[in-house]
């Protein structure tokens, strides 16, 4: 038994140090991860199968006949007219007009959200009034709230961005408030015996342990930001502003179809795109965190 | 078969006053008639410099008794005296930040005191040697074991520079032969710096090894049912015979205790 070996009491520090090192050596023992590129492919390989059905359910539906190919276009002429516009710097620019719009209405979004999420953790009154509010601003469709942003704002950019904003910032409040509110109790007490109090504890404690959903609430605000920013982008039309919504309002205006769905794929691609890089982010405080194994 | 408590006391102190004194402390968690009587009218002083072992079976009220003296609540009843000393804390759980490198999380009791940072290091590093972890203030929380973990956790509470360390179970959930070194380092540590020390544990092997006394408190509602003075000489050994035989006597108190439960 192990308590047999325990070493006589007020052996020279040294001896413990020793003892304790090996004991120490023991017990993390040694750690394999895999290269990178397997990682990656590992990753990559599902993603290139789903991207395989797709397309092959896609040609299936447009040989079936059901749509003229006029209507509904196939694979092939979609990506063919998709090279084309993307070689076209007029292409890229809607795209840049979207991609102008999407940061800063986000950019904005994550700061009323910071703000708002600060405000009503730490005031209990504020958190009785708009606590649920919150929650309940999630649920509308950002779709309703055009009317009244044209009304207010005009057929103006300024309509998408309040859109946008509307429709990411209760999700990063959330993610804040999410965050604050199940900050670890051990924590909150060991910093409480610490001496850490009221603005040197939500600094130094309990933002960064509720970093983790706040990023979740980063993620979700993104996902509702770039919807509410297509809707935007269909109902506002801007004249001599080209943008990946508009674009695709004016494809089904000429019938192109298969230009509308190239735009769409574009939309499609950016979106997963950015959904990775939060991803990614959450993956390496994970690891950082060690609040899951690496996978392997 | 020892000189009264007062007198002992005295003796190592010169007759100052308790680091921590509880008198008639009681605490009810709830209201009305669903409340709880965790506590029911304690007494009990920890004097300059002693290490006190707080022994109790599970659910007597040990670490709601700690949560008092650390002031992360507030007796029902009764009067509790720290005499303004600083107190630190080492929980059951490491209670480490995970987002902070070992270092990182000792410096933390520094940085309260506004510590600058060039200094804040220093010491931080100090006292991870003091624990023999040196060499790990850049790894994080969750890369090393469980042991190592507890370490860092004292380190953190020796970092405060504290009077008062108050050790709610801390080498519960450790192997044998880890908690028998950490009992030695402990010990080196406590004496070398003159803290004074109430340690709760469920095991009277551990609670005599320690402590100068072992309180042994009683359950529902936790009372103080008995305090034994500890005449062994230091360094003592887990297994030696006289801790074994100290130990036996007080198992035989705690089993009479835990009975009167059972009818
Ligand atoms: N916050 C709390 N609210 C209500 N009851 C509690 C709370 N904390 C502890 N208790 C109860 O008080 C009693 C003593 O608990 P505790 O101090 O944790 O005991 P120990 O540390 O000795 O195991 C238990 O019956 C427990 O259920
Ligand atoms: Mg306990």
């Amino acid at each position: 038994m192990a308590v047999d070996q325990a070493p006589p009491a007020g052996q020279p520090a040294d001896v413990h140090a020793a003892q304790l090192a090996g004991l120490d050596a023991l017990e993390l023992g040694g750690s394999t991860s895999s290269g990178l590129a397997t990682r990656v492919w590992g990753r990559v390989w599902p993603m290139l199968l789903a991207i395989a059905i797709v397309l092959a359910i896609w040609q299936a539906i447009v040989w079936s006949g059901r749509w003229p190919e006029y209507v509904f276009a196939g694979p092939a002429e979609t990506f063919g007219k998709l090279g084309e516009r993307l070689s076209d710097p007029e292409y890229w620019q809607a795209i840049g007009v979207t991609m102008r719009r999407a940061v800063t209405g986000f950019a904005i979004s994550v700061l009323v959200g910071l703000v708002i999420g600060a405000l009503v953790s730490r005031i209990k009154v504020l958190r009785a009034a708009f606590g649920s509010l919150i929650t309940g601003l999630q649920t509308m469709p950002s779709i309703a709230w055009f009317p009244l942003a044209i009304l207010l704002f005009g057929l103006t950019e300024s309509a998408i961005t309040f859109v946008v904003i509307l429709g990411a910032a209760p999700s990063i409040a959330n993610g804040l408030i999410t965050g604050v509110d199940y900050t670890p109790p051990i924590l909150l007490r060991a910093s409480h015996v610490l001496g850490f109090r009221r603005l040197q504890l939500y600094r130094h404690v309990i933002l960064p342990a509720s970093l983790p959903s706040f990023l979740a609430g980063l993620k979700q605000g993104w996902a509702f930001a770039w919807r509410s920013l297509m809707a935007g982008e269909l109902v506002v039309i801007i004249a001599h502003q080209a943008s990946l919504g508009e674009r695709l309002y004016y494809d089904r205006e000429l019938a192109d179809s298969a230009g509308l769905l190239g735009t769409m794929i574009v939309i499609l691609v950016i979106g997963i795109g950015i959904d990775l890089l939060f991803e990614t982010g959450d993956n390496a405080l994970r690891r950082r965190w060690g609040l899951q194994q690496v996978r392997n | 078969m020892t000189a009264p408590l007062t007198e002992r006391a005295a003796r190592r102190t010169g007759g100052a006053e308790p680091a921590v004194r509880l008198d008639g402390v009681s605490k009810i968690y709830g209201q009305g008639k669903n409340g709880l009587l965790a506590l029911d009218n304690i007494s009990l002083a920890v004097e300059p410099g002693e290490f006190v072992s707080l022994l109790g079976a599970s659910g007597c009220g040990k670490s709601t008794l700690l949560s008092l003296v650390a002031g992360l609540d507030r007796p029902t009843a009764g009067t509790l005296d720290t005499g303004g000393r600083k107190i630190a804390m080492m929980f059951q759980e490491p209670a480490l930040f995970p987002w902070l490198t070992v270092a990182a999380n000792v410096e933390m009791a520094l940085r309260v005191q506004g510590v600058g940072k060039k200094e804040r290091r220093e010491r931080a590093t100090e006292f991870l040697e003091i624990v023999h972890l040196g060499g790990f203030g850049g790894k994080r929380p969750h890369e090393l074991s469980g042991g190592m973990r507890q370490r860092v956790s004292l380190a953190r509470a020796l970092a405060q520079e504290a009077d008062v360390l108050l050790m709610d179970e801390p080498f519960g959930a450790l192997d044998a032969m880890t908690r028998d070194l950490l009992h030695d380092e402990l010990e080196r540590i406590w004496q070398k710096r003159g803290l004074s020390v109430l340690f709760v544990t469920h095991n009277v092997r551990e609670a005599v090894r320690l402590g100068d006394r072992v309180v042994l408190l009683s359950s529902r509602p936790g009372k103080v049912a008995e305090d034994f003075p500890v005449d062994i000489d230091r360094p003592r050994i887990t297994d030696s015979p006289e801790v074994a035989e100290l130990a036996s006597t007080i198992t035989d108190r705690l089993r009479k205790e835990v009975l009167r439960h059972g009818r």
